[in-house]
């Protein structure tokens, strides 16, 4: 059907345009975000990089992000491993309850993490944010190492321990290289989330800034907006290269027509 | 499996279920403990009241707060999985094999900073923003439309547009798994497209409705940033009020009373909308 197509394409339109005004402007060389266009500049780009504060920011959220990915991704593989290859008493209820900061929105969770903070007297801090980031990106995690668990033959690990292998050498020849597609995507995606959160760093950072809390501190300075334009294109740039990455990583070792998508 | 065998899959989930009890079940409960505390202010003392939750009900202010965010999100969820649909009927059914690329098309916006997606809009609608420069240059309009932005519909529309992708993804996934032998069935014993789609691939895709519509109204109806940079004051929402407290008020207890009482309706609403959803979709049948 010819209608439904160009129904789709409308919507593709919609979904694009405004993302990339993002980078239209960036390189319009007036302070101004309108039209006309005035002249084509990089110096929004070269401002960006002689901001201390951005790169900062920038260091402090690649940080953050690091550490989320790499937590959430660990507990998330122990906790896929335990539900998919043991049958244990009360997984579902378990697994709702981990699945929770799906069902509520992320201002509960925030005041809720900046109550704890201030009761047991830990300072608003980076180690706040990952905190807070770890238990928003556990379930991802955990949805994507499940799959991934649930994908693979139990016979091969039953035949390394009757070959003699020990349980954690058999984890590690084993299980380890079927699984490392979904950790990696897992790393990616949770990495990913973390970086892009805005409203618990907001609560919890304190006076460290993730690169979120410092976009959201420039859109107040109309004089800041390009520059702000032109870290938001970098960002889409290097998030557009990081999914790429992480959907390829998912579909290693999965066959050809069982292709998916999404998290 | 033996009963040792258990154990060690109760010790894999347990580093798990520590960090979750410490990141997710102490805050809400701390929550709802100062939700209860007589004392305004971040101090956690003195007795236990009911009267920030008679404040959150009894005002008639909250009140309208609380059923305008739920009436925006509800909108929101309802026009981003309406227009969703046909994208993602167009995707599993009509793409052919171009379906791969279709999705890694439609989710690429969505890896944008989403403050700067929301942001977006903001320079779009404003009064000296794109459509507007743009009605000016071509002498469309005399002076700049100030209408657009700054109410609920800034607001509706933005959401719409952020959360999409939540939208298109699980329906796609949905009327993928559609056996599409029992299509040819239907066309083969006499239904016509329209009378096969209201009978199998509606009801066989509600799962993925179902699941869209939660994905989005719970987060939207709690959404911080759209209503600020969007919203002005008569589209600000109830996470506005809520930080509100934290903030410039300093009436920590009425705020944590607040967001209680939101998850509560976002809840509620939820629940309410997959037994319906779900009955609608027996009905059909």
């Amino acid at each position: 059907m010819k209608s439904l197509r160009a129904y789709a394409l409308a919507y593709l339109a919609f979904l694009y345009l405004p993302v990339l005004f993002l980078p239209l402007f960036s390189f319009n060389n007036s302070r101004f975000i309108a039209f006309p266009f005035t002249g084509f500049t990089t110096r929004w780009y070269s401002a960006l990089f002689a901001d201390d504060a951005m790169l900062h920011a920038l260091g402090n959220s690649l940080e953050v992000g690091a550490v989320t990915a790499l937590l959430s991704t660990l507990l998330g593989l122990l906790a896929a491993k335990a539900v998919t290859q043991y049958r244990l008493r009360g997984t579902g209820a378990l697994l709702g309850f981990v699945s929770l900061p799906l069902f509520i929105p992320d201002i509960v969770l925030g005041i809720a993490l900046l109550l704890l903070l201030g009761a047991i007297g830990f300072p608003l801090s980076l180690a706040g944010v990952a905190l807070g980031h770890a238990s928003l990106c556990v379930p991802f995690a955990l949805t994507v190492l499940i799959a991934r668990f649930e994908g693979f033959d139990r016979n091969l690990e039953e035949a390394s321990a009757d070959l003699g292998e020990g349980a954690w050498m058999t984890f590690w020849r084993v299980t380890f290289p079927l699984v490392l597609p979904g950790i990696a995507a897992s790393l990616l995606l949770t990495f990913i989330t973390s970086f892009d959160e805005f409203l618990l760093a907001y609560f919890l950072s304190g006076t460290e800034a993730t690169l979120p809390v410092y976009i959201w501190g420039q859109l107040r300075f109309p004089d800041r907006l390009p520059m702000v334009l032109a870290l938001g294109a970098l960002i889409l740039v290097a998030s557009v290269a990081l999914v790429v990455l992480a959907e390829w990583a998912r579909n290693l070792g999965v066959a050809p027509g069982k292709k998916s998508i999404g998290a | 499996m033996a009963e040792g065998g258990n154990r060690a899959g109760y010790l894999l989930l347990a580093p798990t279920l520590a960090v979750m009890a410490l990141a997710l079940a102490a805050p809400l409960g701390l929550l709802a403990l100062y939700s209860l505390t007589a004392t305004t202010g971040p101090v956690l003392e003195g007795g236990a009241t009911y009267s920030q939750y008679a404040d959150v009900l009894g005002r008639a202010g909250y009140r309208a707060l609380f059923w305008r965010s739920l009436g925006i999100s509800a909108l929101v969820t309802a026009v981003t999985v309406a227009l969703a649909y046909p994208m993602a009927y167009f995707v599993a059914f009509q793409a052919g094999r171009w379906k791969f690329a279709w999705l890694i098309a439609l989710t690429i916006p969505f890896w944008t900073s989403y403050l700067l997606r929301v942001f977006a809009w903001k320079i779009i609608l404003g009064y000296g923003g794109v459509i507007n420069s743009a009605l000016l240059s071509l002498h469309l309009v005399s002076q700049p439309v100030g209408a657009l932005l700054y109410n609920p519909f800034s607001v509706v529309v933005t959401l719409t547009h952020a959360w999409a992708a939540f939208a298109i993804l699980p329906i796609y996934v949905s009327l993928e798994k559609i056996d599409r032998a029992l299509l040819e069935a239907a066309t083969d014993l006499g239904d016509g497209p329209v009378r096969r789609f209201l009978r199998i691939t509606l009801p066989l895709s509600m799962p993925g409705v179902i699941g869209a519509a939660i994905l989005i109204f719970v987060p939207t109806t709690g959404d911080y940033v759209t209503p600020t940079l969007v919203g002005g004051p008569q589209g600000s929402m109830i996470a506005n009020v809520i930080a509100m407290q934290f903030e410039r008020i300093g009436n920590w207890p009425l705020g944590a009373a607040l967001a209680l009482a939101s998850m509560a309706a976002v809840g509620v609403t939820a629940a309410l909308f997959v037994a319906a959803a779900r009955a609608a979709t027996q009905a059909i049948k």
